[in-house]
């Protein structure tokens, strides 16, 4: 039982994470509505930006700004040591991937108005049956 | 359909946790992840950049390859939300709305027959609310301030939290901002259509620009070193330099794809009538 | 200027298309002469690095003059090399074959739409060139979004077809993205030969495993691997004929060449092969793809969407060649690459030019098409002939490698399930010409004295398509070469 304990500990961030990306998936899968698609794959792509992000923490450690930057550099300046600074690489990549997520949502958010326009509908539905009584 | 989501969904899930069994521990100083890159970034970024804030200078020159094609993508979305949905021609005449100021009547105009330029008679839109003094008068006082903040975010990126993408968000939240508090055609009247998608490409081309610069000077593309001939300056002070004009490249094309983006989906294409 | 070559086969189109939206807010007609330049000069790049490869060996190319693993690196070697030059190469042309296509059907759009043309070609050829995994995802977004607004400007059903391929094409992105995230926490790095020299010791864990399960899952959603499959035949179908010209041949292959560099490069051949199990079931849904596709494209009555199910069944082929786990069974998926990317192309500007004249394509339409567009018909029966496999076109001598491939690894199945596909694709073929040839023209009255005026598609369309042809016969004939030169030295020497 304590076993257990210290691997839910350890691990229960990517195990959270990976829940709310499945959530995501079975709405893209399952609804019908192509806006609530969109809200699922919204959700599914932030859920693995947390993902990435919790993984850059590290116990004991500060933002990753050096503290002492703007002065001196060369003689005079503070030893700097890795372990007080989270890893910065997650976020860097995180920041790329939210912009990708916006940009795909903004596509997204574009073609379902073209679909509005041309069905008059947003059910997957209702589309479909218009589609084949042509 | 709800049986196959929910099978794939699980079975994903399951497989996605059983394959965290042999991950480091959360926030475990020791993980391959914080001892093998890192602590090369996090301790020499100071000497080889001297840029203090670490996500920057990863961001924007070890990895600024990257941070090209992001605000590439950007820029894709916004031609995308374009030429998808912005008409030039309109195929059916459409009514219009003015209202007489003084009185408040309102006039409804038939297939797009427009009234003579007047001070008695303002357009308005189909989703018109009376006009909340109090909204306008703050919102046209807070842009200019909005506006300043977000250049201070764009600059002091080297040394706070910050950098072109999140100052430009800002930057285009303004206009935004003015085009929700007053209506999209003021907007459109202060940031015309023309000008925001040409200097959406110029932004990403300040950027791709600069890298080119420095193909052209000899060394490799986005080297920003090989400025330290053009600016004058050593070649570490010249990554600096070479971080911010890349930072002010990112910011105006994020600003521009903000205000493009919105302003084709929230008047479908057609640019007279917004949210 | 050389050094720079990996550098400048996507910086000039990276400009290039920034300038050309730019430019067509000022004036349009400067857009095409820089989208054709440009291309032209990613070709001219392609091809001299692939010589200075075939002269050097692998070229590391450090971007921010940073080394690799610190920096974003561009890894060449011959199997990049060879893609790079057929990506390139396919674009440019496509891009001459598809001006007055374009002009036709988006009149008030064409600058966005070159511009959109040339980041999508950027993004193909940043994905082959790139040695970092996650500089691969951005570039697949690139090429993703920029894809999915060319495809929607179709008329009727292209919009809600977009949208379809944009769910699957998201899912399928962040699955690699996942993937790469598994890597990194493992690893602690992003370069794919740094993590291929520290991923041994940590082949048998799981999350090397759920890494591996995952980033092929993603990748296989992208290239539309059966049964992942179903949104491709809508997309590449209503999407305008230069947009699907370029998208179907081009946007499947790079996918299935990163999936060989995954398995060849990241996860080493030993990993992919021998630890793990799945080669035999990975091989049996190829065949299963390879039928579905076949059977498929029978049930058709239209053109365009009956040759998107055969890109289905070939995505097959080269699937299960690269798992065939043998010398001869990667040489043939890494041939078919480049054989199957020409095929497409030459097959789907025949549909572009019938497309313009005709504003139709299903088989009603294709009635006595010969005797109005003779040349078009002409390269469709090369093309035919080459998909089904016959030499001395290249198309056979992919096939070729395959059937042996599966013959040296005991998979009998799959040599099955390529020679009914060739058979399947005998009939479509032979119907389609048979429609066009034997039949007489729709609009005939009945007597057949005066024939037809020829109303050929317009010199600039034809005289690609014409090289095309003409270079689907050159490849196979160059075979040799090409096999012995270039796919030799891609395949580690590991896998006999």
């Amino acid at each position: 039982m304590g076993d257990l304990i210290q691997i839910v500990v350890a691990k229960y961030n990517y195990w959270i994470y990976i829940t709310l990306m499945m959530i995501g998936l079975y709405a893209m899968i399952v609804k019908n509505n192509l806006v609530k698609k969109i809200v699922g794959m919204n959700i599914f792509q932030t859920a693995i930006i947390l993902f990435y992000v919790s993984t850059g923490a590290k116990r004991g450690a500060t933002i990753p700004i050096l503290e002492h930057g703007h002065g001196e550099h060369g003689a005079g300046a503070h030893m700097i040591h890795a372990v007080d600074y989270i890893n910065p690489l997650p976020h860097v990549l995180m920041l790329t991937a939210i912009v990708v997520a916006v940009a795909t949502l903004g596509v997204a958010l574009a073609l379902a108005i073209r679909v509005y326009n041309r069905y008059d509908t947003l059910e997957e539905d209702e589309i479909l049956a218009q589609i084949r009584e042509k | 359909m709800k049986i196959i989501g929910l099978i794939i969904a699980l079975s994903t899930g399951v497989l996605l946790i059983s394959a965290t069994g042999d991950f480091p521990g959360w926030a475990d100083p020791a993980s391959p992840a914080s001892t093998h890159l890192s602590p090369h970034f996090i301790e020499k970024t100071m000497e080889e950049t001297s840029v203090p804030n670490i996500v920057t200078a990863v961001l924007a020159d070890y990895r600024g390859y990257d941070t090209m094609y992001e605000t590439a993508v950007i820029f894709t979305a916004g031609l995308a939300c374009f030429i998808l949905l912005r008409i030039f021609v309109r195929e059916e005449p459409e009514d219009r709305l003015y209202r007489h100021v003084l009185t408040g009547v309102t006039v409804r105009v038939k297939e797009g027959a427009k009234l003579p330029p007047s001070d008695d008679f303002e357009r308005i839109d189909a989703t018109w609310t009376p006009p909340d003094l109090i909204i306008k008068t703050i919102c046209r006082f807070l842009i200019p301030f909005i506006q300043l903040f977000a250049l201070y975010v764009i600059a002091h990126g080297h040394h706070s939290p910050g950098g072109g993408f999140q100052g430009g968000v800002i930057l285009g939240a303004s206009i935004i901002l003015l085009a929700i508090s007053q209506d999209l055609r003021t907007s459109v009247r202060r940031m015309r259509e023309k000008l925001d998608a040409v200097l959406c490409a110029v932004g990403v081309i300040i950027y791709a620009g600069t890298g080119a610069l420095c193909l052209l000077l000899g060394l490799n593309f986005l080297d920003y070193s090989a400025l330290a001939s053009v600016l004058h300056c050593d070649p570490v002070t010249a990554r600096s330099h070479g971080i911010l004009i890349v930072e002010i490249g990112v910011g105006i094309a994020v600003m521009c794809t903000m205000i493009w983006i919105y302003n084709n989906v929230s008047s479908t294409g057609k640019y007279d009538e917004g949210l | 200027m050389s050094q720079q070559y990996p550098a400048l086969l996507v910086i000039v189109p990276l400009l290039s298309a920034l300038v050309i939206s730019a430019a067509g807010w000022i004036n349009k007609r400067l857009c095409f002469p820089i989208a054709v330049a440009a291309l032209g000069a990613a070709a001219y790049s392609c091809i001299g690095l692939l010589l200075r490869v075939l002269e050097e060996g692998a070229i590391v190319y450090r971007f921010g003059g940073w080394d690799p693993p610190m920096g974003i690196a561009y890894y060449v070697d011959h199997l990049n090399g060879l893609v790079l030059v057929v990506v390139s190469v396919v674009a440019f042309l496509n891009l001459i074959a598809s001006k007055k296509s374009i002009e036709l059907e988006l009149p008030d759009k064409t600058a966005p739409f070159y511009a959109l043309y040339v980041l999508q070609v950027t993004g193909l050829l940043g994905i082959v060139a790139t040695g970092d995994a996650f500089n691969l995802y951005v570039l697949l977004e690139i090429t993703a979004l920029s894809g999915y607004a060319m495809l929607a400007m179709g008329k009727d059903r292209a919009q809600l077809s977009t949208l379809n391929y944009l769910y699957m094409g998201t899912i399928g992105a962040c699955f690699y993205l996942l993937g790469v995230g598994y890597l990194y926490i493992v690893t602690g790095s992003l370069n794919m030969v740094d993590i291929a020299n520290i991923l041994p010791p940590l082949y048998e864990s799981k999350a090397v495993l759920g890494a591996f399960i995952i980033c092929l899952v993603g990748v296989w959603i992208k290239m539309a691997f059966f049964p992942l499959h179903a949104w491709l035949p809508n997309a590449y179908t209503h999407g305008p004929s230069a947009a699907s010209s370029l998208i179907a041949p081009l946007v499947t292959k790079v996918m299935i060449y990163v999936m060989i560099r995954l398995i060849l490069t990241v996860f080493t051949p030993e990993f992919a092969f021998n630890v793990l199990a799945v080669s035999k079931p990975i091989v049996w849904l190829a065949v299963a793809a390879i039928f579905m596709g076949a059977i498929l494209a029978l049930a058709e009555r239209n053109l365009k969407k009956m040759l998107t199910y055969i890109i289905v069944a070939e995505v097959g082929y080269m699937v299960g060649g690269a798992w065939l786990g043998n010398r001869a069974g990667m040489t043939g998926a890494i041939l078919h690459i480049v054989n199957d990317a020409l095929m497409t192309l030459c097959v789907f500007l025949v549909v572009g030019n019938i497309a313009y004249k005709l504003k139709g394509y299903a088989f009603d339409d294709l009635k006595g098409l010969v005797r109005k567009m003779p040349f078009t018909m002409g390269a469709l029966v090369i093309g035919g002939l080459s998909i089904i496999g016959v030499p001395p076109t290249c198309g056979f001598f992919s096939k070729w490698y395959l059937i042996s491939g599966a013959i040296q690894a005991g998979q009998y199945a799959f040599m099955v399930a390529l020679l009914f596909s060739s058979l399947v694709n005998v009939v479509l073929f032979f119907r389609v010409i048979e429609i066009c040839y034997y039949e007489p023209f729709s609009n005939a009255h009945g007597h057949d004295h005066h024939p037809e005026p020829m109303a050929e598609a317009p010199l600039t369309m034809l005289v690609p398509l014409f090289i095309v042809a003409v270079g689907l016969i050159l490849v196979g004939l160059y075979t040799g070469d090409i096999v012995n030169n270039v796919i030799e030295f891609a395949i580690p020497k590991s896998i006999v």
